[in-house]
């Protein structure tokens, strides 16, 4: 992954100062216990949304399984469509591909979507570099990218600013970047987002390329598909001559029925809505309505390294809706930024140690940042086994072993001198304000864990049929830290 | 070696080799999920599409076919609208007693030229009930993307009960995957600030969608 985050400190100290800002967690428990409870609502209006999450998953695992047939058919129905397919080896490559074609077309401004592939490969940094400025235009990212901060949470990347805090930086910051703030600009929610309506307005009027991720690629089809709330993306979608598409490998399902599963399950775990505001569709390019030039550009960047590990490629199957963050204790306590990378929360922590290898401190003290209390499976839309991952991990780290990087296999040696774990055992303290109530939870949960049954008995039998309830961890990080010694008589 | 060879090189490495074609696709997934949630007539799917449509703050009319105009009339004199777009194949009469000049809906027109327009009328391809949302697919009566996009308020009519369909599975069906889709519900929002909600950031604030009936 790009620089982004360069210089940060490992988990446990950067969630240490994060637990110590107080604006930070009101902001945050606020937000994630508001989106965690509607949640619940929206999908329990769904009575067999065990059977979309399990076909989730199916899609995902076969996709994954058969990844070089369905990429050279995404391939090929693209440049059907009339579209122009880039390969990107790593966030270098993806970044001087983009370059280029933004130069192509001779312009030195483009408007953006929201998109963690152009945030995890650092692209608008990089195009900076290249005298190309990049405008966020999700209402969040400009927060973020106004505040020259960075983002916190996958969907509400500004979750960690309150309205005071974004009506000084709207002020401050508006002006120098195009349409200044109004006049005597208050703080009220209504007044900031009319205010970024007028600022973004100016730029979406004049674009002439746009950049966006995806959240699916359809092989058989070459269609691309973004969900969004605010009419940003269908702006940036649309107005542009040229639209540049960033996209990971991992995003494609098969056909075009399937995303019938996605499209239910993923607003609602997502925004808790029934469906989200906007979702665009576009295979290629249309006669006169919207881009005449559509690139995109599929990107590897260690997910082909991720997949080459049968424990952890099930990241691969996230569809970033971030269900998993808001239920997390440890990330509502430290908050997004302490994991380090674009990606925070649950799914960072079990994400950024594959696509980056497990090389820094941050990246080595990232297994660790969980207390695999197991609710980010549970909620998770494609029931990635996140726990399971960490642990995976964890042994990793601690262990040594095989793993691939950038293609080759390469043989991992432990960690040196436990930095790891230490830095861990500190960060568990830290993270919690009530560490020991917290400890006897997991214990309990832990040593009944056996007695938990995978399927429902009885008349649930048949509901759960396709589905395993969530499994609790076998051992809280707390006591394999004491049994092992912390760490140095390791798997025992 | 060109990146796309190293790419599919190291998918093929990473799961131990070629692996054979996937022509076992349909029977692979287990498809036992619902293609529509709960019993309902159709009148009362067109009821759930109200309501739906409703909680996520568009505003609800009705409408026979005969009423329509003078609804259209009625809707744009409320928004004191004085320039509406018009896609190419609008049905004749929709418009009949507006008053507001009509934009229609050209290739040349600048994103600027649309954003002095105060509405747009459009017809949709389908409605699905449960989420409330309707889907625009760019045909005559619907027009381009941008015409939906850019005017501050947006009148599109649906036709009851011929284009509601109940679910998410059943409107894929009827959708063509090859025309640009815009899947609208509600107007334009954000959470961004305190997930307060706030309506229309980027998009049309106001949605107003008329059910018409009897032809
Ligand atoms: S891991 Fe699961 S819950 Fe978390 S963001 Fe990804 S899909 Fe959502």
């Amino acid at each position: 992954m790009s620089g982004t985050f360069v210089g940060m400190p490992a988990f446990p100290k950067a969630a240490h100062d994060a637990v110590r800002n107080t604006t930070l967690r009101a902001n945050l428990k606020h937000a994630t216990h508001t989106i965690r409870d509607k949640r619940e609502r929206a999908v329990s209006e769904l009575d067999d949304w065990a059977r979309l999450r399990q076909a989730g998953k199916e899609i995902k695992d076969h996709t994954l399984h058969h990844l070089e047939h369905y990429l050279v058919q995404l391939e090929e129905s693209v440049t059907a469509a009339g579209g122009t397919v880039h390969w990107a080896r790593d966030a270098d490559e993806a970044n001087r591909i983009v370059a280029g074609l933004v130069k192509e077309t001779g312009e030195s401004e483009v408007v953006k979507v929201k998109s963690m592939a152009t945030q995890e490969i650092g692209l608008n940094e990089h195009l900076e570099t290249e005298g190309i400025h990049a405008y966020e235009t999700d209402l969040a990212e400009l927060i973020v990218q106004l505040g020259n901060d960075r983002p916190s949470h996958i969907l509400v990347p500004a979750i960690h600013r309150n309205r005071g805090e974004i009506r000084d930086i709207f002020r401050k910051e508006m002006g120098s970047w195009g349409r200044p703030a109004p006049e005597g600009l208050t703080d009220t929610p209504a007044e900031l987002a009319e205010a970024a309506r007028l600022h973004l307005r100016e730029k979406f009027l004049r674009a002439k390329v746009g950049i966006s991720g995806a959240n699916f690629m359809v092989a058989e089809t070459g269609t691309l598909v973004v969900v969004e709330s605010e009419g940003n993306g269908r702006m940036c979608l649309t107005l542009p001559e040229t639209l540049i598409s960033v996209v990971g490998i991992e995003k494609i399902v098969p056909t075009w029925q399937d995303l019938e599963v996605f499209l239910q399950t993923l607003p609602r775990s997502s925004t808790a809505e029934r469906m989200n505001p906007y979702t665009s569709t576009w295979t290629g390019t249309t006669d006169s309505d919207g881009p005449q030039n559509f690139h995109l550009v599929l990107i590897d960047n260690g997910r082909t390294d991720t997949l080459a590990d049968e424990v952890g490629r099930q990241a691969l199957r996230c569809i970033r809706c971030s269900a998993c963050l808001n239920v997390c204790p440890v990330y509502e306590r430290a908050g997004g930024h302490a994991y380090g990378s674009v990606y925070p929360g649950p799914i960072g922590a079990i994400l950024s140690p594959q696509l980056r290898g497990t090389g820094s401190e941050i990246d080595a003290s990232l297994p660790y940042a969980s207390s695999l209390c197991g609710a980010c499976y549970e909620v998770c839309p494609v029931a990635i086994d996140i726990p399971e991952v960490l642990v995976h991990l964890r042994e990793r780290v601690v262990a040594g072993g095989p793993a691939t990087r950038n293609g080759n296999k390469v043989m991992l040696r432990p960690a040196k001198g436990h930095a790891a774990e230490r830095a861990a055992m500190r960060a568990a303290t830290w993270a919690f304000t009530h560490p020991a109530a917290l400890a006897t939870g997991q214990r309990l949960a832990s040593r009944t864990r056996r007695f938990h049954p995978r399927t429902a008995p009885g008349p649930g039998k048949a509901w759960t049929a396709t589905r395993d309830l969530p499994k609790v961890p076998a051992e809280p990080f707390r006591d394999w830290w004491k049994r092992t010694n912390g760490g140095k008589e390791t798997n025992k | 070696m060109s990146s796309r060879d190293v790419i599919l090189g190291r998918v093929r490495r990473a799961l131990g080799g070629p692996v054979e074609a996937p022509d076992s696709y349909a029977k692979d997934i287990d498809r036992s999920y619902l293609r529509e949630h709960g019993n309902r007539t159709t009148q009362q799917t067109v009821e759930l599409l109200a309501e739906n449509l409703a909680d996520y703050r568009a505003i609800v009319h009705r409408a026979t076919s005969e009423e329509l105009p003078a609804t259209i009339v009625r809707l744009l004199a409320g928004h004191g609208s004085r320039a509406v777009a018009v896609p190419p194949g609008l049905p004749d009469g929709w418009l009949a007693e507006a008053d507001a000049t009509q934009v229609h809906d050209r290739a040349e027109n600048t994103p600027a030229e649309l954003d002095e327009v105060d509405s747009v009328v459009t017809a949709c391809a389908v409605a699905i009930a449960e989420t409330g949302t309707i889907v625009l697919d760019g045909s005559p009566d619907q027009g381009r993307r941008r015409i939906t996009l850019v005017p501050d308020h947006h009148i599109c009519v649906v036709r009851v009960p011929d284009q509601v369909v109940s679910s998410v599975p059943q409107a894929l069906e009827r959708l063509d995957p090859t025309r640009p889709l815009t899947w609208i519900s509600g107007p334009s929002a954000t959470s961004d600030i305190e997930l307060d909600r706030v309506e229309g950031v980027h998009g049309p604030r106001t949605l107003e969608v008329v059910l018409v009936s009897g032809g």
